[in-house]
Parts: C-alpha cells; sequence; structure tokens
C-alpha cells in the first residue's frame, strides 16, 4: 500500500493526525446515529470512545472500519480519503466484541488469515505468525481450535490476528466486554502495555468508565450521536465541560442556583464567583467535601451545617449522604472514619466547584 | 457491507431463475384457465366458460366437497394421532425423548410411493389384513371394502401426515419455557387444567402449522387415491390429471388447478393472520 | 430444579404414544416382512422366508436403469437447486432490490402447492418451448422445486452465522470473493450437507412432478408406479425395502455429522466463561 511508505503526511506537518473524522454523520432510515461528528487522531495515541449503548459510539469504529458508509463527511488517514475504500484496502484492523474467530480455522490459521489473503511471501508468514502469537503469549496454543480456548484467551488470539497485518490503526470495539471482571483488570493491564510496546494507534470503544480513564491518553464521550467533550482522563474528570459528563464519569453534586451580583447561592451554600449573573449549575465531586473538624474555614472555601442521613461503608471510604438544610442532600465521599452522625460541620475548596453546562 | 455488484450477482440469478421456471409456468397456468378447446385444439380466445363449467356442473362440487371432507378428516386424525404424541414425548418421555423423537422423523424420509404402496398391501382383498383376519377366524370371507374406498385414503394419508403434523407442535411445545408450567402447579391449577389453560394455548402456533400442512397436502393429492381410492375415493387433483391426460381439456383443468391454488393460498393467509395472533409476541 | 409434575408417569398417555408409534412403524414392518416371504404379498402368517425376490430383483434390468436415471435426476437437482438456492438464500439475506418479498414468496410456492400443480405448470411451459419431454426436464423441474427447500435451509444457517465472521475477514484484507470461499462457505457446510441429502431424498422419491414432466426414460418411483398398476409382486417390497434401507443410512450419515458439530458446540459453551 503507498501510504505505508510515507510516514507522516509531509505538507501537514509533524503533529497532522494519523486519522481524521470530519463532520461525519450518519443515517439509518430515518434514525440519525450520528450527527456532524469531527474528531481527530494522533499518531500513537490511545484514543477511547465512551458512551452509552446505543449512543453511535460502534458506529463510529464501523464506519472507519468500512463496515458502513457516513451519509456525510469524510474521514482521512494519513491524508489519504479512507472513507470511499472498501475495508479490505484499508490498513485498519479491528479486534471485534466477541472476537469473531473463525471456528473452522486452527489458532495459527486464524492469525495467518490476513497475511494470506494478501498474499504475503510465503516464506514470511510463519515466521510473521510466531511473532504475533508471541506476543499475545498464545504460542502453545497455535494448533487448537478457538472453541477450545477460554474468553482471555479468544482475546488474545484476535489481538494477534489484527496486529500481525501491522495495521496503522487498531479498532477494539468492547473488547474486554465478555471477560469476568478480574481477568478484565488483568487485560487491561497488559493492553496498554501492548500498546505501548508496538506503538500502534488505538481507537478502542467501552462503555465503562472506569476501563476509559485507566487506558486512555484521550476520552471522547459519545452521547445521543454527537461528541459531549474530548480531553484527557484526568481533564475530562476534574474539569466536566457538561453535567452528563460530570454524571457519566464518576460521581458527583450537582448544584444548581443562581448567580447575584457576583455571588453563586445554591440552597444554603453561598460562594463568590467572577460571572455574569443568571442561572447556573455546578458539579462538585464527592471527595472534594471535607469534614471540618475544627469549625474553621479558610478564605477560598464554603462551610456548611449538614445532618448525616446515610452512611454507607465502602472498605477505604465512606460515602455519606449528608442533608445541608432545606432538604438538599450532598454525597460526600470521606477517608473511612467510623460510624458518623448527627449535625457535622464540612467544607470545600470553592475551585473544586466546576461550572457546567445543563 | 457488501458491494452493488455483489448484491447483483447474488441476486440475478436466482431471480431470473425463478422468473422463467417459476413465475412464467404458474402464469401460464393461469392463461390457459381462461382459454378454451375446439375441435380438441387449444384456441387464445379468452373467455370465462371454464369457471363457469365448474360452478354449474354438480360433479365438480360432488368432487370438491369430497377432496374437502377427506382432506379435513386427514386434517384431524393427523392432529390426534400427532398432538399426544408430540405431548408425551415434550413432556413425559423423560430420558428416552432424543431416541423416540428420532422415531418419529425416520418415517419421514421414507418414500411417499413405499409407504402407499405397504398400505396397498395390508388392506387389499387378498392383502395381509384380510389374511390375518381369516387366519384368527374372525372373518371367513375377504373383507373388499378396505382398499378403493375414501376410508382407505384417509388412512394413508394420514399415516403420511402424521409425522408432518408432529414435527411443529413438538416445536412448539418444546419452546414453552418450563417455569410456565411449573407457576400453572404452583398457583394450584391440577395437570388437566394446566394443559388447557396453558400449554395448548402456547403450542397452538404448532398446532395450526401442522393441521395446515396436513390440509393443504392432502387437498392436492391425486396419488393417493390412484393408489388405493377407487372410483368412490377420487379426489379434485385426479379430476385435474384426467383432464390433462386423457381428455385433453387443458383449459378446465387449468382453470381448477387455479381454483386449488387460490383455495390453498388463502388457507395458508388466513392460518398465518391465525397463528399471529397466537404467537403473542 | 424440581421437575415433579412434568415428568409425572402416565400411563394412559405412554400407551396411546406407543400405539401411535405401532400405527407409523406397522405398514413398514409388514412390508419389509413380506419382501422375504415365499408365497407373494397377503396371506398370513408369512411362513416361508426365502431370499428368492431379492435375487429376483437383482436381475431385473429396468428396474436397475431406473436407479441409475433417479441418482441422474437427483445429483443434477441436488446441484442445480444447491447453486441456485445458496444465491437466493445470499440475496434474501443481504440484498434489496424491488419485488424482494414476492421473489421470497415464489421461491417457496413448490413447498406448499400440491405437486400436481407445479408439475402441470412445468409441463406448459415445456410444450411452449417446443422441448421434449425427458430425463432433462424432470431434472429441471426438480432443481426448480427443490430451490425451496435449499434456500429455506441455507438462509437458516446465513441467520445462524455471525456477520461479524465476514466483517473480520474483509477487516483482514481480504476481497469479498476471497472472504465468500474461505468464510461464507464453511460456514454454511453443514446447511449445505443437511440440505443437499435432503433435497437428494426428496427427488429420488418425488413423484407428483415426475408425473408431468417424464418422458420415455423412468425414475425409480415412476417405474415401481408403473408395475403396480399390473400387479403386486414382493419383488417390489424387496425394492421398497432396499429404499427404505438406504433411506435410514441416509439419515444416520446425517446425524453423525450434525452430531458431531452439535458436540463441537457444546464443548464450545462448556468452556466459555
Amino acid at each position: 500500500m503507498s501510504s505505508a511508505a510515507i510516514p507522516q503526511a509531509p505538507l501537514a506537518g509533524a503533529d497532522a493526525p494519523l486519522l481524521e473524522v470530519r463532520a461525519v454523520a450518519k443515517r439509518f432510515g430515518a434514525r440519525e446515529v450520528l450527527k456532524n461528528i469531527s474528531v481527530n487522531i494522533a499518531a500513537g495515541e490511545f484514543l477511547t470512545l465512551l458512551g452509552e449503548s446505543g449512543s453511535g459510539k460502534t458506529t463510529l469504529l464501523r464506519l472507519i472500519a468500512g463496515f458502513e458508509e457516513p451519509t456525510t463527511g469524510e474521514i482521512w488517514m494519513s491524508s489519504e480519503r479512507l472513507d470511499t475504500l472498501p475495508p479490505h484496502q484499508r490498513r485498519v484492523n479491528t479486534v471485534f466484541q466477541n472476537y469473531a474467530l473463525f471456528p473452522h480455522l486452527s489458532v495459527r490459521d486464524n492469525v495467518a488469515y490476513g497475511l494470506r489473503v494478501q498474499g504475503a511471501p510465503k516464506k514470511e508468514i510463519p515466521s510473521r505468525v510466531n511473532e504475533a502469537l508471541a506476543m499475545v503469549k498464545m504460542t502453545e496454543f497455535a494448533g487448537a481450535r478457538p472453541s477450545l480456548l477460554s474468553g482471555g484467551q479468544q482475546q488474545r488470539v484476535a489481538l494477534a490476528r489484527a496486529l500481525v497485518n501491522r495495521p496503522q490503526l487498531l479498532l477494539l470495539d468492547e473488547p474486554l466486554s465478555a471477560l469476568d471482571a478480574n481477568l478484565r483488570k488483568q487485560m487491561q493491564g497488559e493492553l496498554k502495555a501492548l500498546q505501548r510496546e508496538i506503538g500502534i494507534t488505538f481507537l478502542f470503544v467501552t462503555h465503562d468508565q472506569e476501563e476509559a480513564m485507566a487506558l486512555s491518553d484521550r476520552i471522547a464521550l459519545v452521547r445521543d450521536g454527537a461528541l459531549e467533550q474530548v480531553a484527557s482522563p484526568r481533564e475530562i474528570y476534574a474539569r466536566p465541560a457538561t453535567a452528563y459528563t460530570a454524571q457519566f464519569i464518576g460521581q458527583t453534586n450537582l448544584l444548581r442556583g443562581e448567580i447575584q451580583r457576583s455571588i453563586a447561592t445554591c440552597g444554603v451554600l453561598r460562594w463568590p464567583v467572577e460571572e455574569p449573573d443568571g442561572p447556573v449549575l455546578f458539579s462538585l465531586r464527592p471527595e472534594t467535601i471535607r469534614l471540618c473538624a475544627d469549625g474553621k474555614r479558610q478564605t477560598h472555601e464554603v462551610k456548611f451545617r449538614g445532618v448525616v442521613r446515610q452512611q454507607i461503608y465502602g472498605g477505604s471510604s465512606e460515602l455519606l449522604e449528608v442533608d445541608s438544610g432545606d432538604g438538599q442532600l450532598l454525597r460526600v465521599r470521606l477517608p473511612a472514619c467510623g460510624p458518623l452522625a448527627g449535625e457535622l460541620d464540612f467544607v470545600f475548596s470553592i475551585a473544586d466547584a466546576i461550572r457546567v453546562l445543563d | 457491507m457488501y458491494s452493488r455488484a455483489y448484491k447483483t450477482i447474488v441476486s440475478a440469478p436466482p431471480l431470473l431463475w425463478v422468473g422463467l421456471f417459476l413465475l412464467l409456468p404458474y402464469a401460464l397456468m393461469f392463461a390457459h384457465s381462461f382459454w378454451a378447446v375446439e375441435d380438441g385444439v387449444l384456441v387464445h380466445h379468452w373467455n370465462l366458460d371454464n369457471y363457469e363449467k365448474l360452478l354449474t356442473n354438480p360433479l365438480y362440487a360432488e368432487v370438491l366437497f369430497r377432496t374437502l371432507r377427506i382432506a379435513g378428516s386427514v386434517m384431524l386424525c393427523s392432529l390426534l394421532l400427532g398432538y399426544p404424541l408430540a405431548y408425551y414425548l415434550s413432556f413425559h418421555s423423560g430420558g428416552r425423548k432424543e431416541l423416540l423423537y428420532q422415531l418419529v422423523i425416520v418415517p419421514l424420509w421414507v418414500s411417499y410411493l413405499v409407504r402407499g404402496y405397504a398400505w396397498k398391501t395390508i388392506l387389499g382383498s387378498e392383502g395381509v389384513l384380510n389374511g390375518f383376519l381369516q387366519y384368527a377366524h374372525i372373518t371367513h370371507e375377504p373383507v373388499s371394502f378396505l382398499l378403493y374406498s375414501p376410508f382407505a385414503v384417509i388412512l394413508m394419508l394420514t399415516h403420511i401426515y402424521t409425522p408432518f403434523v408432529f414435527l411443529p407442535i413438538y416445536a412448539s411445545l418444546e419452546h414453552i419455557p418450563r417455569p410456565l408450567v411449573e407457576a400453572s402447579h404452583d398457583l394450584g391449577a391440577n395437570s388437566f387444567s394446566t394443559f388447557f389453560r396453558v400449554i395448548l394455548p402456547l403450542s397452538m402456533p404448532g398446532l395450526l402449522a401442522g393441521a395446515t400442512f396436513a390440509f393443504v397436502l392432502s387437498l392436492g393429492d391425486f396419488l393417493a387415491p390412484l393408489l388405493v381410492g377407487g372410483s368412490s375415493g377420487t379426489m379434485i387433483a385426479n379430476i385435474v390429471q384426467t383432464l390433462f391426460g386423457a381428455v385433453y381439456d387443458w383449459p378446465l383443468g387449468a382453470a381448477i388447478s387455479v381454483s386449488i391454488l387460490l383455495l390453498t393460498l388463502s388457507l395458508l393467509f388466513f392460518t398465518q393472520r391465525l397463528e399471529k395472533r397466537w404467537s403473542f409476541k | 430444579m424440581s421437575r415433579h409434575s412434568p415428568t409425572r408417569r402416565s400411563p394412559l398417555l405412554a400407551i396411546y404414544a406407543a400405539l401411535v408409534f405401532a400405527f407409523i412403524y406397522l405398514p413398514l414392518a409388514v412390508l419389509i416382512l413380506y419382501s422375504f416371504n415365499r408365497d407373494g404379498v397377503g396371506g398370513f402368517p408369512p411362513l416361508h422366508l426365502t431370499l428368492d425376490w431379492y435375487r429376483q430383483l437383482f436381475a431385473d434390468e429396468p428396474i436397475w436403469d431406473s436407479v441409475l436415471n433417479s441418482l441422474l435426476v437427483a445429483g443434477g437437482a441436488v446441484a442445480l437447486s444447491l447453486t441456485l438456492g445458496l444465491l437466493a438464500a445470499l440475496a434474501l439475506d443481504r440484498a434489496s432490490f424491488p419485488g424482494k418479498a414476492l421473489f421470497r414468496r415464489l421461491v417457496l410456492l413448490p413447498l406448499i402447492l400440491p405437486g400436481i400443480i407445479t408439475g402441470l405448470s412445468l409441463l406448459m411451459l415445456v410444450v411452449l418451448s417446443g422441448l421434449h419431454l425427458s430425463l432433462l426436464t424432470v431434472l429441471l423441474g426438480h432443481g426448480t422445486a427443490l430451490i425451496s427447500v435449499a434456500t429455506t435451509e441455507l438462509f437458516a444457517g446465513l441467520q445462524k452465522t455471525d456477520r461479524a465472521q465476514e466483517e473480520a475477514s474483509l477487516d483482514l484484507g481480504a476481497t469479498p470473493w476471497q472472504t465468500f470461499w474461505r468464510i461464507t462457505l464453511p460456514n454454511l457446510k453443514l446447511s449445505l450437507v443437511a440440505a443437499g441429502l435432503l433435497i437428494f431424498t426428496l427427488s429420488m422419491d418425488e413423484i407428483a412432478v415426475t408425473f408431468f414432466l417424464i418422458g420415455r426414460d423412468n425414475t425409480l418411483p415412476l417405474e415401481i408406479w408403473g408395475r403396480l398398476r399390473r400387479g403386486i409382486t414382493p419383488e417390489i417390497n424387496a425394492v421398497s425395502t432396499l429404499i427404505f434401507a438406504v433411506s435410514v443410512a441416509l439419515i444416520v450419515i446425517w446425524y453423525r455429522i450434525r452430531m458431531r458439530s452439535i458436540g463441537a458446540e457444546a464443548k464450545q459453551l462448556l468452556q466459555r466463561p
């Protein structure tokens, strides 16, 4: 493939993206599954498409793989138009949700499949297959039928099968969702290590926000066929742009209130802000609220008195539900501290109340 | 994900073939039914005489009613044999289920002709049954009314279609979630009311499919009457066959064929509607 | 899980079921038994057993000619209807074209319509086209009528296979053509074998359509049919017994194939976490 010879598009500069999704929309009949999506992926990046089921994240993946055609918009890879190519001519490979291993072929033949159909030199195939199997530690299962493997092992074969083709971009469609919790954690670690080692760009689809946080360089949160926010895990958690993002990633308290003359008022809570008057919504993470044992607060803090309504013990931490008065309930996460009851003083830093869009 | 070329390559040959070898022949049949025969020669002279003949000549009505009666009896008998068998296999056969199921399936693969022939040898006046009856001193003379009668046709077709009727009923019984039956018992219903209130309604789609199958297949049969029916067991398809063969009145034969076709299709349409109503989905 | 009620014994029902089995199998048993009876069909009890009728059958050339004819027709019908049925199933599964609903119904018609109607309709086409009635017209008739069986069976097979398999193949760089041969067909292997066996048996046994399309050379069922008019001899019992034996052998083969694949599937299910 000609594009393989060109390391990066020379004209566009060194930081030109590997993949550009330009204003892509997709309709199935009357249903608009993707609405005007634009996103870039840099070479070597691990980008995660995070969203609820039905949000359109898998459709975007299928558009990039070539199983669907965009209704409008374009997809470019390495400065070449991608969306007009049939799937077998794209230097993109996919790890499918249920692996889609060919049941009638052995593990070795599954991995060799891509090389064979593309007419790779016969002498080269065995060594490349072995290399790929070694990379995922599956060498000893080369002769087995996929149906005899465990879920985790099938997962590794699917990875090897996709990677043996040396794609420029690897698409992973909820690859870990069929595994149980422990195996999942382990595979997450291996996947991340593998990606660093081989340096291939990963586009990963998941509905699991913890998984997205653990793996990604950047997260693209998809909601109802549109991008809600694209940012690094730390950024997206610390500075959610919208109420939806704040609630989808981690837990939060949404405080609805009003700004009048540079004072924000949400129920009994009041603090100074430098923003124009009007209705406002803040996200306040439960762990940013602390107990205020001595009753004193710093100037940049907000103090309030609340009644503990419920306390849920979570091992290393406690989750409280605190009534700050007027029936306003706030979730507070504290380090494990033993049973609490009655009226207590709490504080949080004004900087931790993040203004979000509705 | 499939290109236009792919879709064309897979759909064009079967479309052409089906158009040429199914649609065209059926259309020819339809056209013939509006043509006429004059002096033993087919003329393409459009008319409704054939259908008029069908409606006015009482002979056709008589044979049609006999055919419906025979087909109805076959349907009823196969249901009476097939349903309890399916119910027994599905709910009461325990570990022998798979083996017994196979035993019902095997005759499905056995030649229609072989099975019809078997009845002919059994029922004939020189046949096995008569031999047995005389040997056992139940009768002294051969009983001759067994073969060449509507009864023989019904017996033969019931024998052939019972496994056909069994299959869809068994499938729908197997699809009934067993906890439903347990729930019914748990709520105080005995086996009898559980059957009539839970199992029978949920197996209706299979029952309807089986019944339609037996009825429709018997309706157009002309081989069983030829084999074991005699003149009193003549059915509507035999008339068609005679009109096409011996009498050489293709248009009239075509008109009867079209009538059978329409009857069959409307029956299928009707039961499909019923099946949908009973499918609870 | 408690299963008291569903498996509770019910002797009456068991007796009834046994009677139905007797009704299904007694005629076949009688048929087979009398193929060994020296004194012909009928007469009771069949005391003198002999293989004479089989000897006579093996020397009966017209029968074996008709068997050969039937094999030719059935082989051709399998090839024809599997090819067209496979394409039709793919078209129904993946393509959309005007008249698709009509096409689906039309393909299935021979399955539900009385054979006489399909047979006569095809006869009209043969007459119209000026062809002579021969084994070829029988083959065309069988092949066309049995596309219905092939399409149903293969469409069901396609529905069961995972579409992601083919996507994975394209994704790994295989062309649609390579994907068809390397993935789609192997995935349908079982359905193809099943449909093939079923079509073969149905064609070997077909009378209603054949009746109207046959030329000078008889197929086996029509040869037997012709002889029935002349009277009954145990030779027909003998050939029927052989047909029965071959049918049962085919079922056993089919079962072996299916059980093997079911076994593999079960193993797969057990080992999935």
